[in-house]
């Protein structure tokens, strides 16, 4: 049994959690299966009388002004948020639990560098370094956005993790590995590291939502995931213009959003309070 | 070879608190100059409350913990001088259980691979279906069922995961242990239990220990010399029965007076001792043990003298006054 | 002599995930009258300290004392109070302390604010005069200077002095009777002696009856008048104090004194209780120490009840009907 498994099962455990597995598998299976049955969403079947029409059984959230399948752009850019979303915390929750457990194992001068460097980079709003690399950078790749948006979230994980580790190394499971003879590496990553995973499945959930809620952010404006690529944030932009006359081009990706990152939130809410009674 | 498997010659450990903006505040004087020596297959007990120091003398002879200054020789090898390396390779000859039978597991382990990691660290089986057998070996000796190997510790109670802790202990053969108060956190059918085990793997293993306890009752049936420390010092120390039954350091008596003995009929006279054990930080002056003493010679010499440890009728006691006896309940 | 607390056939029962629920405590039944202490004595998972709770109707939810259960408190059926009554009681007339006087102080108040918290609950007095009590109380259990401790937090006292300062606060209402839960477990030799002493010195004073309970049968001898062994939920052996020590003649109870280290006698190996103390989910049917038991008897699978052994000495074991020991 793997103990990733047994966390989300244990979450299945609360409604909250319950609920947002659901939603969230929900959500990327849309994701995945939508090209089987949608429309490619960059298709313009018809850009003069097809343009910025309302829901209809054919296009159940509308076009857009390209004649654009709305349902089926919003499907596209679930694929999009979510994996830029999803790869970018995998980096960010690596980069900090591992940092983490050295700042907390190390201690000392390593613990005390590391943390300083952490305290600085939290001082600098995010947003703010990315808008000037952005800005520098004018046509940033995805895979560099989702790299930056990685490397620039890691801090407040690695506090985390390392609060965790001072506590775990006064453990005697610890002080046994040390006794055997255990070399700093294995004391980390075969005892440490696997006794920090649960608060830090919790945290890296959370980071899910924020950073999907950063990359729409971006998007809208006009620096994230550029067109033609489709992005929640990025459809909202193009919608900005017609939002009176054809708002449903805007409203569902802003809906998209909103579902997205409270199921995302619902399980991470599950996971803590099923990893809690653990602790307890 | 022949003489003490180690030795240990005044051995200090201080507790400074740490950190840039950490006030200065006096060294919490854990340790204060404590001398022993372990035979082969010998045990010592260290007997003291809480705060004398018992445990970091335990896990500082080990170097789980940096001593502040003394020395200890281990089958000759000074040990608080040696390197990464030989250090390593002297884990597999000394090794420690501990008290609480559930932070000493890790929860993320499964039983077999937590007995299994002193072989696999120093290498002890060359396949892996060796390692396995020697797993299955260890806890069927501590009287757990080999099957147990796969599960986790969770599913243990407070005596099985003891057991998996003394096996984890002797993966690696070590000829020395630091049973760290290993059944005070246990029921007492269950501990019973513990003790018989920890003596037959003394026996079967010529294994000699260092047997930090608060329980006369429960050293008695293991030691076959006591020490007891009192605010960083041994203020006694004798073979077991000598210990027992003639305590020269009023300290001794007031503690051994303290055990309660399931017995209505044997209901000796108690020694209550007055007030609060004084900070370890700022231990009395001359006797440490003179602010609570009820001793009837006490003067002013225990409070600015300190006692050494000097023989008195067969035991070595630290007390200006050990000859006569400092209470009439004492025996 | 009428009893000041009568508990009858009281159980304790908690949900268990997969549906059904388990009894920690099933059936126990005791008496204790005034001025009296009765032990109850057992291992961790015997159900001792739920018994306790129980009694002042504080088991943690979802536990819940299962209906047919009678406390008896004077003339008062405390399982029906509710409210501001069953308040009355708590602290009041009967008064409780635990184990850990590390956890059970608040460590935000003063010892002064939470011995006079007591005192206003429970009486009409001025703020002056509830001090002078609060400063006699700690002046009774023995801690020295009581004016200044009262100004002090409990992160200041030593493990002693806060089981001291409990005290004080448990007899602050003036209880008839206290209950001591494990009340010198966590604190070491000579302190528990000092605690002991001063225990035993207020039971005489102010003539409370006292439940202690605890796993150490050495602070029972020579304490208690009565002590009732507990095992998997249930009373196995209960008889007058000196009875049981003599004469301890449930297995269970003679297992227990088989593994405990002495100061004195031989010291050979120590004869433990094989096997461990199952959860209350695989309590074995029929008799719950069958499975540990070293006698096997024909009537083992059905479950025994109490039956006499002598005077007032009762056994939780068939063989009380053979006439054997």
């Amino acid at each position: 049994m793997s103990e990733r498994q047994s966390y989300f099962r244990a979450a299945l455990g609360t409604p909250g959690g319950r609920a947002g597995m659901l939603a969230v598998g929900a959500i990327v299976l849309f994701g995945i299966a939508a090209p089987l049955f949608l429309p490619d969403p960059a298709a313009q079947p018809d850009i003069v009388g097809g343009a910025l029409q309302p829901p209809s059984a054919l296009a159940p959230f509308g076009t857009d002004d390209l004649s654009r399948d709305v349902l089926a752009r919003v499907a596209a850019g679930a694929r999009v948020s979510i994996a830029v979303a999803a790869i970018a915390v995998a980096l960010s929750a690596t980069l900090g639990t591992l940092i983490g457990i050295v700042a907390g194992y190390a201690g000392g001068a390593v613990d005390a560098l590391l943390m300083r460097v952490v305290d600085g980079a939290l001082a600098v709003p995010r947003l703010f370094i990315l808008l000037l690399l952005l800005a520098a950078w004018e046509r940033m790749p995805l895979a560099a956005l989702i790299l930056i948006i990685g490397i620039t979230g890691w801090f407040g994980t690695s506090r985390l993790v390392r609060a965790e580790v001072l506590r775990l190394r006064e453990a005697d499971f610890v002080r046994a590995a040390e006794a055997l003879g255990a070399r700093p590496g294995r004391v980390m990553f075969r005892h440490l590291l696997p006794n920090t995973f649960g608060p830090l499945l919790v945290a890296a959930t959370l980071a899910v939502g924020d950073v999907i809620l950063l990359e729409a952010g971006l998007s809208f404006l006009g620096l994230g995931v550029r067109p033609p690529t489709p992005s929640w944030g990025g459809m909202i932009y193009d919608g900005r213009a017609v939002l009176t006359t054809a708002p449903w081009v805007s409203i569902f990706p802003g809906l998209a959003i909103i579902a997205t990152v409270l199921s995302v939130n619902l399980l991470a809410g599950g996971l803590r309070a099923a990893l809690n009674p653990r602790e307890a | 070879m022949s003489g003490p498997l180690l030795v240990v010659r005044d051995l200090v450990k201080h507790y400074t608190s740490e950190g840039l903006f950490a006030a200065r505040t006096a060294p919490v004087r854990a340790v204060d100059g404590v001398s022993f020596e372990v035979g082969r297959g010998e045990t010592l007990a260290l007997v003291g409350e809480s705060g004398c120091g018992k445990s970091s003398v335990g896990r500082t002879i080990i170097r789980l913990q940096e001593p502040t200054s003394g020395e200890a020789l281990f089958e000759g090898q000074a040990i608080f001088r040696l390197e990464r390396e030989p250090l390593r390779a002297l884990r597999r000859r000394m090794q420690i259980i501990f008290q609480d039978p559930y932070s000493s597991l890790n929860p993320r382990m499964t039983v077999g691979d937590a007995v299994a990691e002193g072989i696999e660290i120093h290498r002890l089986a060359r396949t892996k279906a060796e390692r396995k057998e020697r797993v299955a070996a260890l806890l069927e000796e501590v009287g757990l069922d080999p099957s147990y190997a796969s599960r986790y510790p969770h599913e243990f109670s407070g005596g099985q995961r003891q057991r998996i802790g003394i096996a984890r202990a002797l993966a690696v053969e070590p000829a020395f242990i630091v049973c760290d108060e290993p059944v005070s956190a246990l029921d007492v059918s269950v501990q019973a239990q513990v003790i018989n085990l920890l003596r037959d793997l003394q026996e079967r293993r010529g294994l000699s220990y260092l047997f930090i306890a608060h329980d006369l009752a429960v050293v008695r049936q293991i030691a076959h010399r006591i020490a007891v420390m009192y605010l960083g010092h041994i203020i006694e120390t004798a073979p077991t029965e000598t210990l027992l039954s003639d305590p020269r350091h009023p300290y001794t008596q007031a503690l051994l007076s303290a055990v309660p003995e399931p017995d209505p009929t044997a209901q000796r006279a108690r020694i209550v001792l007055s007030g609060d054990l004084p900070s370890p930080s700022s231990p009395p002056p001359g006797c440490r043990f003179h602010t609570r003493c009820f001793h009837p010679l006490r003067s002013e010499r225990c409070r600015s003298e300190v006692p050494l440890l000097r023989p008195v009728h067969g035991s070595l006691a630290a007390c200006h006054y050990a000859e006569t006896p400092a209470s009439p309940l004492a025996h | 002599m009428t009893a000041l607390l009568e508990v009858q056939n009281l159980r304790v029962s908690f949900p268990e995930p997969g549906g059904g629920r388990i009894v920690p405590v099933d059936g126990v039944t005791f008496t204790l009258e005034r001025g009296r202490t009765l032990a109850l004595v057992g291992e961790s998972g015997c159900g001792k300290s739920l018994t306790s709770l129980a009694i002042l109707r504080l088991v943690p939810p979802p536990g819940r004392i299962d209906d047919g259960s009678t406390v008896r408190f004077g003339e008062t059926d405390l399982l029906a109070l509710q409210g501001e009554a069953l308040r009355r009681v708590r602290g009041r007339r009967i008064a409780m302390i635990f184990q850990d006087p590390m956890t059970s102080l608040n460590p935000v108040f003063t010892v002064e604010s939470q011995i006079t918290e007591v005192v206003h609950a429970h009486f009409e007095v001025p703020k002056r005069e509830a001090r002078d009590r609060a400063a006699a109380l700690l002046q009774e259990v023995g801690i020295p200077d009581p004016l200044a401790r009262l100004k002090s937090y409990p992160h200041q006292l030593s493990g002693g002095m806060r089981q001291r300062v409990m005290i004080a606060i448990a007899l602050a209402g003036q209880p008839e009777i206290l209950i001591a839960d494990e009340p010198t477990t966590a604190l070491d030799v000579t302190v528990q002696a000092q605690i002991l002493e001063v225990l035993d010195g207020l039971r005489e004073s102010h003539g409370m009856a006292v439940l202690l309970i605890t796993h150490d049968l050495g602070i029972v001898a020579g304490r208690a008048d009565r002590v009732a062994v507990m095992y998997a939920g249930q009373i196995v052996e209960s008889a007058p104090t000196g009875a049981l020590f003599a004469n301890p003649s449930h297995p269970y109870t003679q297992g227990l004194f088989g593994s405990i280290p002495r100061l004195t006698g031989a010291t050979g190996r120590l004869s433990p209780i094989p096997g461990n103390v199952p959860p209350p989910s695989a309590w074995p049917s029929g008799c719950r120490f069958r499975t540990r038991c070293p006698i096997v008897h024909p009537r083992s699978a059905e479950a025994p009840p109490l039956l006499p052994v002598g005077p007032d000495h009762l056994i939780r074991c068939w063989l009380a009907e053979d006439g054997a020991r």
